[in-house]
């Protein structure tokens, strides 16, 4: 192996060296200009996502433990472009209230450093580096849920979160010594050609489906999830629900696709259930939060429902339908917590009916939330109605028309709970709105990428299509 | 920019213009700029229409296609025929006369003809629409701006009906979204590429299992819009709790799409789904004309009269569709329109005796006639127009309704035009004795004595819908020649 193959691992190598050289940063700046890291962090993620634009060849290395193909380089292109939108929409608050706690480098680190397991946990060969990047992915993000150590709130989802997913990938990783023992390797292509739909894997099948789940929030697995919004610092639950859960989701979807495509009669009536049972747990939670941090939370098991209507589908239809969801579900869901985000951080609610009158008062917050909503929601012509439309048509093209049907009485059902919210900032006058305030230049930039975003990943087809081609390869 | 497009950019270009406006002068004249203009695009589509028609024998005229989603095989598709074209002429009279009628919009007025002109847009872009995946887009643009315009502009339990009304209404759209997946993945049936083109579908056997299972979700997520009995429930308080152009362009415009879609959708593209579950929904629909009109009776708020009255009419059009004949499909789409019209009037005149009385009880109006002599006469004048008064539209339109429906020798059929028909006393009963209470008789209350006659505007909203009623009352017959010549590809399906 020669020094041109790390290159492959671009992204990962970039990142590490961010977070190294935030720690000298951290060494080297003076205490009176602990701020300028905030500055010096986004700068520096900017230019890895511009840098990670450039392409990159596919590739197997370390034995094929670290492999790399254009759809996992794209996808992580989406993941550094949420995380960009995210630190941009966090960056005031890091400011405002971790930086003055002189707290502001480890947040950096410990969100790149959970950012670094995903691209591992993405870009794995065998389970073992899956594994490990599984873990990094949510070890440092249960600290940073724990981060604002001044509220209990704060304090008790981190230990939620840290509890329910250690167990969670004790619960897989057994999942993944039952396979082994039964297919007798770690490495994905070796487990491809001897697996079969024997009790043993299926048990283990099933064990490691449940500690993606718990990731993703699928029911029954989602019990933790609105609890840790509630209590996580808002850019931590946006990134738990976002990022994360994207980067779970993408996984679980390569890895049906290709290992388990032999057990796909098996998982195919799994995800049928569990997609039911996802949409519906969701959305009726959802309908009678007045926080907007668990509403959102339910709002976003909910969208996880609807991502599994493309898996269902098993084919390069559904693999293109769900990468392309994500995207879009990215930018909605960041454009939604951009909102919570910046509401909080100047007057510290959090809500629905602070909400009231918002519209009269901050006419351009209410839009972006408004478009947010919508896309959430699934209406055009902002992206989510697409991204929504074409996983129906994922799950129709092989014949689940009840599964369908069933999601879109989910879709009337979530319409409800999103129009509340309009209900409040539009409709209603509200006695004590929120007074106008005006966004610092971070956080504008980073509602107006997502609003960008939601406007045009629909509209614009050659995105869909460019996503279809570099799907060919799980087909 | 094909003649067609235009009617979605040139709303979008007024919307855009409208975003930088300040105050109520400017939002009102823009858009007054922008619903001429598209008037006039709608005066000479129809001129250019004909010249078209006769040298053109396409279905379809002025088509043009775009490849969006390849693929899917979605499809910027657009066209007209004759009936699309009626009614986008009435879209255009119709919002034009609304935004006069809103001519003082005292909130957010901005925002409110922003909203009404998203909801046309979106009713253009349906209209012209011959794929099902650009059509079903346009017609959820053009519902979902109806909960802001209710819930801020509304008046009453205007929360309620603004989220009851979506609810349903993109209930329904979830509904035929399965319903129009269903067309989609049966369009190569005969072989060829799956599509979202109408034209191309309708070449298509669809498997008679397809049919017999897509139609009903089909038709119900059009026909919920077209207020379907029992689906009509949100159509009154609707009605009842929006701003008078809201009504106008709900009722007038809006409720159109449902019988369009029923028949560009549903029944053009699984006829053989239609004529197997026809017995059934010509019931609903027979149902829904009856009980609108006598719930129309029972009500004493006008705007709830007018509501329950359009159930009735429209589920006449509904009811035309079904009977399979051409000369009823005649009638019910001159019914849409005659409708149409009629239907926004009388919200426009409810708006202006509710603007100067401040209630729509009718027991608490009463000898307006002579305060108002404009409005009241106009209103003795719709009313007329309304209960089927030969020399107006709505008499054209219930004759080939009619007619048409009787035509067919099945007693059960027969038996349901008995019953539809006998709608029109009903309607008779409530219109004059509506119009007797209010307008008539002495003046109940002495506070009303010195109230505003009609103002230009008002007047100028009036005219504009008065004048097509008597044109198509008076010559009906270049109208039917128009929507005839284009129902030969619909009753190819159904014989």
């Amino acid at each position: 192996m020669d020094f041109s193959s790390f290159l492959l691992m671009r992204q990962e190598i970039i990142l590490l060296a961010i977070i190294i050289l935030l720690l000298i940063a951290e060494i080297f700046i003076p205490k009176n200009k602990k701020s300028s890291i905030v500055h010096f962090a986004i700068f520096l993620f900017g230019i890895h996502t511009i840098v990670g634009f450039l392409s990159i060849n596919e590739c197997s290395i370390f034995g094929g433990s670290f492999q790399t193909n254009n759809l996992i380089h794209f996808f992580k292109n989406v993941l550094n472009i949420g995380v960009l939108i995210l630190l941009l929409q966090s960056a005031d608050w890091i400011q405002e209230k971790i930086v003055a706690q002189d707290k502001g480098t480890e947040f950096f680190i410990l969100l790149f450093s959970s950012l670094l397991g995903m691209y591992f946990m993405i870009s794995s060969g065998d389970f073992l580096m899956f594994y490990i990047g599984l873990e990094l992915s949510t070890l440092p993000v249960a600290a940073l849920a724990a981060y604002e150590t001044s509220k209990r709130i704060s304090s008790e989802s981190g230990i939620k979160l840290i509890l329910s997913a250690g167990l969670a990938s004790g619960i897989s990783l057994f999942g993944i010594s039952l396979l082994y023992a039964t297919s007798g390797s770690i490495f994905f292509h070796d487990i491809i050609g001897t697996i079969s739909a024997s009790n043993l894997t299926i048990l283990g099948f099933i064990l490691f489906f449940a500690g993606l789940s718990f990731k993703i929030s699928l029911v029954p697995f989602h019990f933790w999830t609105a609890d840790v919004y509630e209590g996580a610092p808002i850019s931590v639950a946006s990134y738990l629900s976002v990022i994360s859960k994207g980067a779970a989701a993408f996984i679980l979807m390569i890895l049906l696709f290709t290992i388990f495509k032999s057990l796909m009669h098996i998982w195919e009536n799994m995800i049928y259930v569990i997609s039911i049972a996802t949409m519906f747990i969701g959305n009726l939670f959802a309908l009678r939060q007045q926080n907007m941090k668990r509403f959102l939370a339910f709002s976003s098991i909910a969208q996880a429902g609807f991502i599994l209507l493309g898996l269902i589908s098993g084919t390069q239809l559904g693999t293109t339908t769900v990468v392309y969801f994500i995207m879009i579900y990215i930018f909605s869901n960041l454009a939604a917590f951009g909102v919570v985000q910046a509401i909080s951080s100047k007057t510290g609610k959090e809500n629905m009916t602070d909400y009231e009158g918002l519209y009269r008062t901050n006419p351009k917050l209410s839009l972006v939330m408004l478009l947010a909503l919508f896309s959430l929601a699934g209406i055009p012509p902002v992206a989510g109605f697409f991204g929504k439309f074409f996983l129906f048509t994922a799950a129709a093209s092989e014949g689940f028309y009840l599964l369908v049907f069933l999601a879109v009485v989910n879709v009337t059902i979530s319409l409800y709970y999103y129009l509340l919210v309009v209900r409040a900032m539009f409709l209603r006058k509200g006695e004590n709105p929120i007074p106008f305030f005006k966004n610092k230049i971070y956080m504008r930039l980073g509602l107006i990428i997502t609003v960008i975003g939601i406007i045009v990943l629909g509209l614009y087809s050659p995105l869909y299509e460019y996503i279809y081609e570099l799907s060919s390869i799980y087909n | 920019m094909d003649i067609l497009s235009l009617f979605v950019v040139v709303p979008v270009l007024t919307i855009l213009a409208l975003v930088f406006t300040k105050g109520l002068k400017q939002a009102r004249q823009v858009s007054m700029v922008g619903s001429i203009i598209q008037l006039g695009m709608a005066v000479n589509l129809v001129i250019s229409y004909f010249k078209e028609k006769a040298i053109n024998d396409n279905i379809m005229v002025f088509t043009k296609d775009l490849v969006w989603f390849e693929q899917f095989n979605i499809h910027y598709a657009i066209g007209v025929d004759g009936i699309s074209v009626a009614l986008i002429v009435l879209t255009t009279i119709v919002v034009l006369a609304g935004v006069f009628i809103s001519w003082k919009m005292p909130d957010l007025p901005k925002e409110f003809f922003i909203s009404l002109l998203v909801l046309s847009t979106g009713v253009y872009g349906f209209f012209i629409s011959i794929d099902l995946f650009t059509m079903f887009v346009f017609y959820e643009i053009a519902v979902i701006p109806m909960y802001l315009l209710i819930g801020i502009w509304g008046s009453g339990p205007k929360e309620y009906s603004a989220m009851k009304l979506t609810l349903m209404l993109m209930g329904a759209s979830a509904v035929l979204l399965v319903g129009v997946l269903g067309i989609y993945f049966n369009s190569n049936a005969d072989g060829g590429a799956l599509t979202f083109n109408i034209l191309e579908i309708s070449q298509v056997n669809i498997p008679f299992e397809a049919q017999k299972l897509f139609f009903p979700l089909t038709f119900i997520g059009f026909a919920v819009l077209g207020a379907l009995f029992p689906f009509h429930t949100w159509s009154p308080d609707g009605h009842a709790s929006a701003p008078t152009a809201v009504s106008m362009l709900h009722a007038g415009v809006l409720m159109k799409l449902g019988g369009y879609g029923v028949f560009r959708v549903a029944m053009f593209l699984l006829p053989e789904g239609a004529m197997h579950w026809d017995w059934f929904f010509i019931i609903l629909a027979a149902t829904g004309v009856v009980y609108g009109a006598f719930g129309a009776i029972k009500q004493t708020d006008l705007k709830y009269i007018n509501a329950y009255a359009s159930v009735s009419h429209l589920g006449l059009v509904l009811f035309a569709l079904l009977t399979l004949n051409k000369t009823a499909w005649n009638g019910a789409i001159i019914q849409s329109l005659s409708h149409g019209l009629l239907t926004a009037m009388f919200f426009a005149l409810i708006g202006m005796v509710y603007g100067r009385t401040h209630t729509r009880d009718i027991n608490k109006l009463g000898g307006l006639m002579k305060i108002m002599p404009f409005i009241g006469a106009i209103y003795v004048i719709t009313g007329m127009a309304y209960l089927g008064l030969p020399g107006f539209s709505g008499f054209v339109a219930e004759m080939n309704i009619f007619v048409g429906a009787f035509q067919n020798p099945d007693t059960f059929q027969r038996v349901l035009t008995i019953l539809a028909v006998s709608s029109i006393v009903v309607t008779a009963v409530y219109i004059l004795r509506l119009v007797g209470k209010i307008m008539m008789g002495p003046l109940v209350n002495d506070d009303f004595a010195n109230l505003p006659k009609a103002t230009w505007y008002e007047k100028t909203g009036i005219l504009l819908l008065l004048i097509p009623i008597v044109a198509i009352g008076v010559v009906p017959l270049w109208l039917s020649d128009m929507i005839m010549a284009s129902l030969d590809p619909f009753i190819k399906g159904v014989l």
